[in-house]
């Protein structure tokens, strides 16, 4: 027993290398964040893009859905005088030119980004936290587990535009349902993720140590499975966001999305087809915004998934 | 044995000069090797030992010249093999030296070998690479080294794949790649810590065997003095990149200069059980009657699959007794474990805890009984939440059986106290601390709940030695001051021979010997135990009295 009694002091000080180390790296993930370059371009971009949403009435727009016959397919900066409402005339000019009923194609797509971010910004949020609650529930209750992955499945089996396409024939078409509809065949992406995580966790020595310290279920799932899914989550959300508005575009422009008289990055260019040949334009520059958005929002997915890997975490010391 | 005069006097294979390797910037020390002078003689075996982070893994890295780029850089010294400065030569050099003249074998064989790749494929491929030879040849030979490391069947073997063998049978293919060209050096980091300790000893003895045949030199990577007292030649000891002793096996074990050496041989339990005080009349806290788990694989198109992990397991803890459960990898003792711990639910049996039946009952009936039984897990890295506070963690439980969160936090400073911590730590994470710290705080948070009994799955077994040993003294100690029942569960019959009054030896998920340690210890009745105790590395040697009583064959 002397081998045991006989003992040194034990290791009593928290490891000073450790915080020693990690003083010396950069301290706080919104820092670790501004050192990734893929971060900073798809967030300045996207950053943009959301200040021009927001101040579109102000960045010398005219109203969206201004018709005007005389002044249809002009090619960009082509200048004329507009009539307002109380009769005065102000110069303005077709940046990005006119389409055939002669709106004013900047305007449109300014105001397009703010439909095209919203419903990006909404689908990813809701399908996140649909997903992610039937995910944790899904994943640690093992009854339940296999009827919520074979619903999960056959939601899959069917293609999302289709499924998309199915929804807005039931509703009435309007932003509301384009949203419904492109979020629900998202689901299953963010549930089978989030299952995947808790049946890891679950299986973890703490997690087995709160179930013999009496913790009860929803708790242990708040507590100690959901904050690990909270990284892989935000990730998957930049690309759920990119894939909505690109799904939302492709819906108007198959013409069974929102309606045509409200102003999408679709819509413009689905109007924008017949004449394609002639005036590009029309196509050009919503296509030019949409393809900037959706690399934008992958880039900063790409960044954020390097950063907040658990495989990176080392590097948070 | 030790004690080989193997070699003495002739030029060594492998000389180490000075040689340091440094760190990354931002690590805690500069340098992971610092100025290490070795040799290693034909048909020696020179045993690095060291705990964890000593730097020795790392001097058998760069002799393979295997260092993470980047990461890790030598940075002055030599490391001549066969007088050639393997740190100058390139790339390619190495390549054809490696396994030619130098070969290495790993910790876990199954990660070492290619999972998608047949065994005598992958020994194949290192003929392919380095000789000549045709097809018929290389086959002979791979035949020919199979059979030197004893693989049983080598015909049928080398048609199989990794996982269809037992752990010793992968190291053994992995010895056999390591040899089939006969180098002179081989480097061994820690080949039989994954191994269970009847495989262990068959592979030391294969590993003495083989390099006394072919007189190669062997540099063994160990932080298990059992396994250095069978069958090292002479000792280098390793601590934070310094080699603080370096000598005979036999001198070094038995006489070691170093304050750190003397700690570190000092902290082995010894393998003869201690004495220690029993009080037979104290109450039974928990008793299991016929505890059973069996678990079957339902399937559709096939018939189905059962597999027996306990069966009819009766065990008795006294208040204030310790009763260990050894065994080996798969024989059940985990389950056991886990099965009181109620974590999995018992196919049949009784456990009584108290007097009360708890095998059986549903998770809402069993709230009141979880918190009088606590565990502590093996793994001190995972068994805390990263993401929380220790603080929380330890609280989470009194909070849960409703009380203030003042009251608990108070309680969990001074159960810090008890467990030898910092009670200001308590708000700060998990990875600020080291894995002996971590498990005390695993022992706080377990002793939050006051429980009456007190599991320990493997407690012990991720600890280095030296730590090892103090964690070990705190149980001791928290079972004497709570007069808990303490369910110590181990592979390491040195531990429990130390700490358990009563001990169960189990294989192949049946209790095949049970009763008081001292009379399990030298006087076992069942031949596994005997072979359990016979196979234990370094048996011979009292490592806490730096002697070698002569014990009875």
């Amino acid at each position: 027993m002397s081998t045991l009694l006989e003992e040194s002091p034990p290791d009593f000080e928290v490891d000073s290398a450790a915080s020693a180390a990690a003083a010396s790296r950069p301290r706080t993930i919104w820092q670790l964040l501004l050192h990734n370059p893929s971060v900073c371009f798809g967030g300045a971009v996207l950053a943009v893009m959301l200040l021009t949403a927001l101040l579109a009435p102000f960045l010398g727009t005219i109203d969206p859905s201004n018709i005007d016959p005389i002044y249809r397919n002009k090619v960009p900066g082509t200048e004329r005088m507009l009539r307002l409402e109380d009769g005065s005339e102000v110069p303005i000019t077709h940046w990005m030119g006119t389409d055939m009923l002669g709106r004013d194609v900047y305007s449109r797509v300014l105001y397009g980004s703010q439909i095209s971010l919203v419903v990006g910004l909404v689908v990813a949020i809701l399908s996140i936290a649909v997903g992610l609650a039937i995910g944790l529930v899904s994943g640690y209750i093992r009854w339940l587990d296999g009827i919520v992955m074979r619903v999960m499945d056959g939601l899959m089996a069917i293609p999302g535009i289709l499924l998309a396409i199915a929804l807005m024939s039931l509703f009435n078409a309007g932003i509301g349902t384009v949203i419904f509809a492109i979020f629900i065949p998202e689901i299953p992406r963010v549930v089978r993720l989030v299952r995947a995580i808790v049946l890891s966790i679950r299986e973890e020595p703490y997690v087995e140590a709160a179930i013999s310290v009496g913790t009860s279920v929803p708790l242990i799932l708040i507590r100690h499975v959901l904050p690990n899914t909270i990284a892989p989550l935000i990730v998957q959300g930049t690309y759920i966001c990119a894939s909505a508005i690109l799904v939302e575009a492709i819906l108007s422009f198959l013409g069974v999305g929102i309606p045509p008289e409200i102003p999408t990055w679709g819509n413009i260019m689905a109007e924008g087809r017949i004449l394609f040949q002639i005036f590009p334009h029309n196509l050009l520059y919503p296509g030019i915004f949409l393809a900037l958005t959706i690399l934008a929002v992958n880039v900063l997915g790409d960044g954020l998934r390097d950063t907040l890997d658990p495989r990176m975490a080392k590097r948070l010391g | 044995m030790t004690g080989s005069n193997a070699g003495k006097g002739v030029q060594p294979v492998l000389k180490i000069d000075n040689l340091s390797v440094e760190l990354p910037k931002g690590a805690d020390r500069q340098h992971a090797v610092e100025n290490v002078n070795l040799e290693v003689r034909p048909g020696e075996i020179l045993c690095i030992v060291g705990e964890s982070g000593s730097g020795k893994s790392v001097t058998g890295l760069s002799i393979m010249g295997l260092l993470p780029k980047g990461q890790l850089t030598p940075v002055s010294g030599r490391i001549l093999l066969q007088d050639e400065n393997l740190l100058e030569a390139n790339e390619e050099r190495l390549r054809d030296l490696r396994c030619t003249s130098m070969a290495m074998i790993f910790q876990e064989p199954m990660t070492a070998l290619n999972p998608v790749m047949r065994c005598g494929d992958q020994i194949d491929e290192v003929l392919r690479t380095h000789t000549s030879l045709n097809k018929k040849e290389r086959a002979k030979r791979i035949i020919w080294i199979m059979e030197e490391v004893r693989l049983p069947e080598p015909k049928r073997l080398i048609n199989t794949y990794p996982h269809q063998l037992s752990g010793g049978q992968r190291q053994r293919i992995m010895i056999a790649m390591a040899l089939v060209l006969e180098p002179v050096l081989l480097i061994a980091d820690e080949p039989t810590t994954a191994l269970d300790v009847t495989t262990q000893a068959s592979i030391l003895q294969l590993i003495r065997d083989i390099q006394r045949d072919y007189q190669t030199g062997v540099l063994f990577i160990t932080h298990d003095f059992g396994v250095v007292a069978e069958i090292a030649d002479r000792v280098a000891v390793m601590q934070w990149g310094k080699v603080v002793e370096f000598g005979e096996a036999k001198q070094v074990l038995s006489n070691p200069q170093h304050a750190y050496t003397r700690m570190l041989i000092g902290s082995v339990p010894s393998m003869t059980p201690s004495q220690r005080e029993r009080d037979a009349s104290a109450q039974v806290v928990l008793n299991t009657s016929g505890l059973s788990k069996t678990y079957s694989e339902r399937a559709l198109f096939r018939s189905t699959r059962t597999v027996h992990a306990v069966q009819q397991v009766d065990l008795e803890v006294r208040r204030g007794e310790t009763l260990g459960i050894v065994g080996e990898s798969g024989s059940g003792k985990t389950t056991v474990a886990r099965c009181i711990a109620r974590l999995i639910d018992p196919t049949s049996g009784e456990i009584f805890l108290g007097g009360d039946e708890i095998g059986q009952l549903r998770t809402g009936q069993l709230r009141p009984y979880r918190r009088r039984i606590q565990i502590i897990f093996q793994d001190p890295y995972r068994s805390l939440n990263p993401r929380r506070v220790v603080g929380d963690s330890i609280i989470e439980g009194a909070t849960n059986y409703g009380l203030p969160k003042e009251e608990a936090l108070k309680r969990a400073r001074s159960l810090m106290e008890l467990v030898q911590l910092d009670p200001n730590a308590l708000d700060r994470f998990p990875h600020q601390f080291s894995g002996g710290q971590r498990q005390r705080i695993c022992i706080a948070r377990a002793l939050t709940m006051e429980p009456e009994v007190l599991i320990a799955d493997e407690a012990v077994s991720a600890l280095d030695v030296s730590v090892q040993a103090q964690v070990l003294k705190l149980l001791d100690d928290v079972r004497k001051r709570f007069n808990l029942a303490l369910l110590f569960i181990t592979h390491d019959l040195r531990v429990a021979a130390q700490i358990c009054d009563t001990v169960a030896v189990m294989s192949q998920s049946k209790v095949v010997e049970y009763g008081l340690t001292h009379d399990v210890f030298t006087n076992s009745q069942h031949e596994y135990t005997q072979s359990l105790l016979n196979a234990a590395p370094g048996k011979d040697w009292d490592f806490g009295h730096f002697s070698r009583p002569d014990r009875k064959p």
